[in-house]
């Protein structure tokens, strides 16, 4: 509630109030320096807040005692692995594992279910740091994973990412959605951000919106209605100047017309280019996207 | 604070410290130099007209083995840069900081993957040195020079106390650079006050007897708690992933 992070006279995060429901994917959209990093890092206990209040599951987020508690069960995968190089696969997720108290049965179990299912199993006994950085992505998300957290955190974890390690690591993760995982995703990838979560919010310093994606798309006037016509004239420009209708563009024989219901304006548009003599070959609506709605906030906060 | 914690982190530093090829080979090299260089400057000398006096030995015997102390405050200086600043640059302190340990436990992880191994080689070369002193110096003194009390000052005391000043040297200079060499170079002043009390022995300025050597250690003790305060309010999570460089 109200989470604010302030580092001397900058304000990184403004007021942001929102909750996350227990076994939700929630993502975090926001530009470079929106405040993603800085909420997840107080929200993991790293940084302290300025002002405001979280709870992850029972804990208060900046009390000292229950810092511990939060940290016990949550993972991070931060936006940079940080992965020890000179450590095998194995040791690094080994060293973690004992650190969150695993037994020595709980860690071997789980070392071996992760790194199977994100197919690094066979490469257990390499050095971390002779892995490509697809390979590296996948074992912190692992390490993060290692002592079976309620909560996941993850900043931006495609990112400089190639497309197939990006598919490998989304996939994992919608993997996990199915398990029911709380997660916690910072990205400023729109598709990535669709396809995986359930409700997304838009930070720019202050949180813009909350919704799931559907909501969010539509919560963007402008809905366009592209008609194409066989010929356009000026009888059909006309007739459609007459109706009480939003912004209207032509682009040779499509005519391009911003509405807010198309079901109500459509037949009237129909109508008045029929009646004017204009013969229509077909008739689209064209939504708007989550990226249409991401551009208008993060547009509205500068 | 849970010590389990500090025992893993010190654990996983000395498995990443152990392979490094430059570390490892500072470890080793430098306290068997200096345990092997003495006895021979000794030697060759005592084969030059008649050899140091039995009078003067003692005083220089102490002086060579306040190198040791020297040593000691060497070591941790590319195990604390690699173990602090190494994590800083590979990015690997934020995953560290997420995990349920404290600030103290990290810290206290990291002092003891920095301690043991400088200990262990300071003593192993100590060993070494002594022996060969012994060996050396016997027919002149009619007696064996080592172990006395004022190795024993400097190897339990005097050492221990001058490798945790510089771990907490370290640990400060950790905080203000970004890359493990300039570490290395500021914790590497540590050299600078202990090689002048060596230096001092050496002209005659100080006697470093067991006294003195006492009353160095009561000193660098009180720096130890001093810098100790100083690495603690360093090492916080919150400093480190916002103010450090």
């Amino acid at each position: 509630m109200d989470l604010t992070k302030k580092f001397g006279d900058l304000t990184a995060v403004d007021g942001v109030s929102l909750r996350v429901e227990e076994g939700e994917v929630f993502g975090l959209l926001g530009p470079n320096g929106a405040g993603k990093t800085t909420t997840v890092r107080m929200l993991c206990c790293l940084i302290s807040k300025t002002s405001g209040a979280a709870r992850i599951a029972n804990y208060e987020v900046g009390d000292d005692a229950d810092s511990l508690k939060i940290r016990k069960i949550i993972g991070l995968v931060p936006d940079s692995v940080g992965l020890y190089d000179d450590l095998t696969a194995y040791d690094n997720l080994d060293f973690y594992g004992k650190l969150y108290k695993c037994t020595e049965t709980q860690r071997r179990e789980n070392i071996q279910r992760f790194l199977k299912m994100l197919g690094l199993w066979e490469k257990k006994d390499v050095a971390a740091g002779a892995f490509s950085k697809g390979m590296k992505q996948k074992l912190a998300i692992a390490r993060a994973l290692i002592h079976e957290p309620e909560v996941l955190f993850l900043d931006e974890p495609t990112v400089n990412l190639d497309p197939e390690s990006s598919k490998t690591v989304r996939d994992f993760l919608l993997e996990l959605k199915k398990e029911k995982k709380t997660i916690f995703l910072n990205t400023h990838n729109l598709d990535e951000a669709q396809r995986i979560c359930d409700r997304i919010g838009i930070l720019n310093t202050k949180l813009m919106a909350v919704g799931t994606p559907e909501e969010l798309e539509r919560s963007v006037t402008g809905r366009k209605t592209v008609i194409q016509l066989e010929r356009v004239d000026e009888a059909v420009l006309n007739a459609l100047k007459k109706l009480s209708i939003g912004k209207m563009f032509k682009d040779d024989n499509r005519i391009t017309i911003h509405v807010v219901d198309p079901g109500k304006e459509n037949p009237a548009i129909v109508r008045a280019i029929v009646e004017a003599g204009g013969n229509v070959q077909s008739v689209s609506v064209l939504g708007s996207t989550l990226e249409d709605a991401y551009l208008k906030l993060v547009k509205e906060t500068k | 604070m849970n010590l389990g914690n500090s025992w893993i982190i010190a654990i996983k530093d000395l498995k990443v410290i152990i392979r490094k090829k430059t570390i490892r080979y500072t470890i080793i090299v430098l306290p068997l130099l200096i345990s092997i260089l003495f006895p021979l400057v000794i030697k060759f000398e005592g084969n030059k007209n008649g050899g140091i006096p039995a009078a003067v030995l003692p005083g220089l015997l102490n002086s060579f083995s306040f190198f040791f102390v020297i040593i000691a405050a060497l070591l941790p200086t590319p195990i604390a840069s690699y173990s602090i600043v190494g994590e800083k640059v590979e990015k690997s302190l934020e995953p560290l900081l997420a995990t349920p340990t404290t600030d103290g436990e990290i810290l206290l992880g990291k002092s003891i993957a920095a301690f043991l191994p400088t200990i262990i080689a300071t003593y192993a070369g100590a060993t070494i040195f002594m022996i060969l002193i012994d060996n050396v110096t016997h027919s002149t003194l009619g007696y064996l020079y080592f172990p006395n009390w004022t190795i024993g000052v400097i190897l339990l005391l005097l050492a221990p106390l001058a490798a945790v000043l510089s771990v907490q040297l370290n640990v400060i200079a950790s905080a203000r650079v970004s890359d493990v060499r300039a570490a290395s170079q500021l914790g590497a002043l540590m050299f600078l006050p202990f090689t002048a009390i060596y230096v001092a022995g050496e002209i005659g300025l100080i006697s470093l007897d067991t006294n003195n050597l006492l009353i160095i250690s009561a000193i660098v003790a009180a720096l130890d708690v001093v810098l100790f305060r100083i690495s603690t309010a360093t090492f916080r999570r919150d400093e480190i992933l916002t103010k450090w460089k």
